[in-house]
């Protein structure tokens, strides 16, 4: 057993979890509050993504970036609501999955025409393009970032949530939303919040990642399917359940991808375990999301009193 | 209110009849490539090179006006399909080009090819159209797909490397590349990751450059054609392999990839080697002109996907002149273009029974250019008129 390249790969899965966290944590609170089913929410990702890499050009400063990023993510998640979102809370999802498909189309050719086929790259100052080393351990510098930025934020939102007067509203919001409506809370505006934080936490991962892949359209589409298994494995409108079920599908994706291909070999030949073995770990978290649907439907760590409806 | 129902009724006749008036005098060609999804830069690329060709030939092509219609196959096979469907049946083309993936073209080439039309692949080159599924009216301006790891696997062998550690995505064409380096190289295969491809291929190898490291090969092979391979290169540097594991790629490091490198600073890939069958300093007047003209148009040096489909054009028309324009004798067509009778850019090339290219392969280095922007050099070349390991099981 190679020890170092078994707590690369999981600080990696950890770093992997913490990105779906950011962007899981949201859609989990919009669609465990609102009853919405937002679609789009990897399109503000992908807006992060670009904005971001927009201001470091400008300016060349990585903290201006974040800063602007997350107040026009803020905005455009404020606009969002306002404009499209709040017409469609209380309608059948059906209605909301159609509004908010055309909304990640029309969010992709807006991207499309502002910024070009060719996607943006964020550079990196030399120190966060370097590694850092323990002993004989080595980590990419950036990654660790990843990492600490992500708890950090995971920690923010768990005092948020469990020691705020806003968090204590989400949560009865979260678990009957009904209660909260008729005990006299100003939903809209909570909804308006809930949904605000949502584009500005899914914004900030795409701002993360894109020093590491690039901004490049459709970059939400293809993660906000897993972000989807994540709220479903962790319990729709938890931000709890949100973390540990991130952090879950996380370890399990990248683990899949490293020793899956090693442990097929012991039981299949070399030629169909390469084969089978990366169709497999693309699964894996699909199979393990129908696992804790047979025993668990309502999720790991759904929101207390959580009834469905 | 008559007379204006006339008006409509006549327009209308007009613009019917348009086209008709048309195909008698013009020779239409179909290019399906991929213009939206992140892969579209590579398609724009290759229109920009199309372009480029027609504006050389001055619109025509044995007196005929060319007439280039785009079509964007979304990166997805079924919709290459539908494209293609679309050129042959409705629009009914004389010859369909173009083709960045190998699985789309597998999906498209037999409704080309049944219709009688001429295809030709201005990248793709799937090992089953060079082999058993060769055809006698399937072209390409490229390579097979094997070819080029091959050169790269022979580079490997040269340079002494012992043991190579292999990442490609999992789909037609890198399995191919993954074939042609291991058919070429001698030494030790240490390890071999293939990765989820497609519209929402993975762009984030933590996972396979942590496992490629802890093998312990002296070399790293990669295939990643498009956005993703600068995305590979970046977390290749942050990983901090430059030192213990050098980089060999085959279609990654091109013009589409090192600007986007350059300004993400990563300056890991200056000195990197590749191997090509063509690059944009290659000294042939052809060439020359491709890659100055270019240059001066769009700002950036032409990328290989744009001297394939500048090729194409070229081998067309190379076709159509020495028939005198007539698009309807398809025998005299085919035995032109089989003479492959042009001034490519990659330098004089000739066609084997399998109407792939029989050429030469160089080994390439990024460089800086006099403007200090980053660009491949030829260092030599590997292969001489080099030919594809399939032509055998072609029964052409």
């Amino acid at each position: 057993m190679d020890w170092h390249l078994l707590i690369s790969q999981l600080l990696n899965g950890l770093q992997l979890g913490l990105l779906l966290f950011l962007l899981a944590s949201g859609l989990s609170l919009i669609f465990g509050i609102m009853d919405f089913i937002n679609l789009a929410h990897g399109s503000f990702y992908m807006v992060g993504a670009f904005v971001g890499a927009t201001v470091v050009s400008l300016t060349g400063s990585l903290i201006i970036a974040v800063v602007v990023t997350m107040i026009a993510m803020l905005i455009l998640g404020v606009l969002v609501d306002i404009l499209i979102a709040r017409k469609l809370y209380g309608q059948d999802h059906l209605d909301q999955v159609l509004v908010t498909f055309g909304l990640i189309l029309v969010f992709d050719t807006l991207a499309h025409i502002i910024w070009g086929s060719a996607g943006a790259t964020i550079p990196l100052p030399d120190v966060l393009n370097g590694q850092i080393e323990i002993a004989t351990f080595v980590m990419p510098t950036y990654r660790l970032l990843i990492i600490v930025c992500g708890l950090l934020v995971a920690l923010g939102s768990y005092f948020l949530v469990t020691r705020s007067r806003l968090g204590m509203l989400i949560r009865a919001g979260a678990s009957n939303r009904n209660m909260v409506t008729a005990l006299g809370v100003n939903i809209d505006r909570l909804y308006l919040i809930v949904f605000a934080i949502g584009a500005a936490m899914a914004g900030f991962a795409g701002l993360l990642i894109a020093p590491i892949t690039e901004a490049s359209i459709g970059m939400g589409n293809e993660i906000i399917i897993i972000a989807f298994v994540v709220v479903i494995v962790g319990g729709i409108g938890s931000v709890k359940g949100a973390f540990y079920g991130a952090i879950l599908i996380g370890f399990i994706d990248t683990l899949g991808r490293s020793y899956l291909d090693d442990l097929l070999k012991l039981f299949l030949s070399n030629q169909s375990a390469e084969t089978a073995a990366p169709a497999l770990s693309a699964m894996l978290v699909y199979i393990l999301m129908v696992v804790v649907l047979v025993f668990k439907p309502e999720g790991l760590f759904p929101p207390s009193g959580f009834n469905k409806k | 209110m008559i007379l204006k129902k006339h008006l409509i009724t006549a327009s209308l006749a007009a613009a019917l009849s348009m086209p008709v008036v048309g195909q008698a005098e013009s020779v239409k060609i179909g290019f399906v490539t991929t213009l939206t999804t992140p892969a579209g830069v590579i398609g724009e690329d290759m229109k920009n090179a199309v372009n480029l060709a027609v504006e050389h030939l001055g619109g025509k092509m044995a007196g005929k006006d060319i007439e280039v219609m785009f079509e964007d196959d979304g990166f997805k096979p079924e919709i290459g399909k539908q494209k293609t469907d679309k050129l042959v049946k409705r629009d009914d083309v004389d010859f369909v080009a173009g083709f960045i993936w190998s699985h789309v073209l597998l999906a498209s080439s037999k409704t080309v090819l049944d219709a009688g039309k001429f295809l030709i692949s201005s990248n793709a080159g799937p090992s089953q159209l060079a082999g058993k599924g060769c055809n006698k009216n399937f072209f390409s301006t490229s390579w097979q797909n094997d070819q080029t790891p091959m050169a790269m696997g022979e580079v490997l062998n040269q340079q002494g490397v012992k043991s190579v550690y292999i990442i490609a995505p999992n789909y037609a064409a890198g399995k191919n590349m993954v074939a042609g380096v291991e058919r070429a190289f001698k030494g030790k295969i240490a390890g071999k990751d293939m990765t989820k491809w497609g519209k929402d291929k993975q762009l984030d190898f933590s996972a396979e450059l942590a496992k490629a490291k802890a093998s312990g090969a002296d070399g790293l092979f990669i295939f990643y054609p498009g956005s993703a391979g600068g995305a590979f290169i970046k977390q290749y540097q942050q990983a901090g392999l430059r030192d213990s594991l050098p980089l060999y790629s085959v279609f990654t490091v091109d013009s589409i990839s090192l600007p986007k490198l350059q300004a993400a600073k990563i300056d890991g890939v200056v000195g990197s080697k590749s191997t090509m069958f063509w690059a944009p300093d290659l000294d042939n007047a052809a060439n020359k002109k491709f890659v100055a003209d270019f240059k001066a148009k769009h700002g950036t040096y032409p990328s290989f996907y744009a001297a394939q489909s500048y090729d194409s054009i070229m081998l067309i028309n190379s076709a159509l002149k020495a028939t005198g324009g007539n698009l309807d004798n398809q025998d005299a067509i085919r035995a032109a273009m089989e003479k492959a009778d042009f001034d490519s850019v990659r330098g004089r090339y000739s066609y084997g029974k399998n109407h792939m290219p029989i050429q030469n392969f160089y080994l390439r280095e990024v460089v800086a250019d006099a403007d200090g922007n980053w660009t491949t050099k030829v260092v030599r070349t590997v292969f001489k008129n080099h030919q594809d390991s399939y032509v055998d099981q072609c029964k052409l």
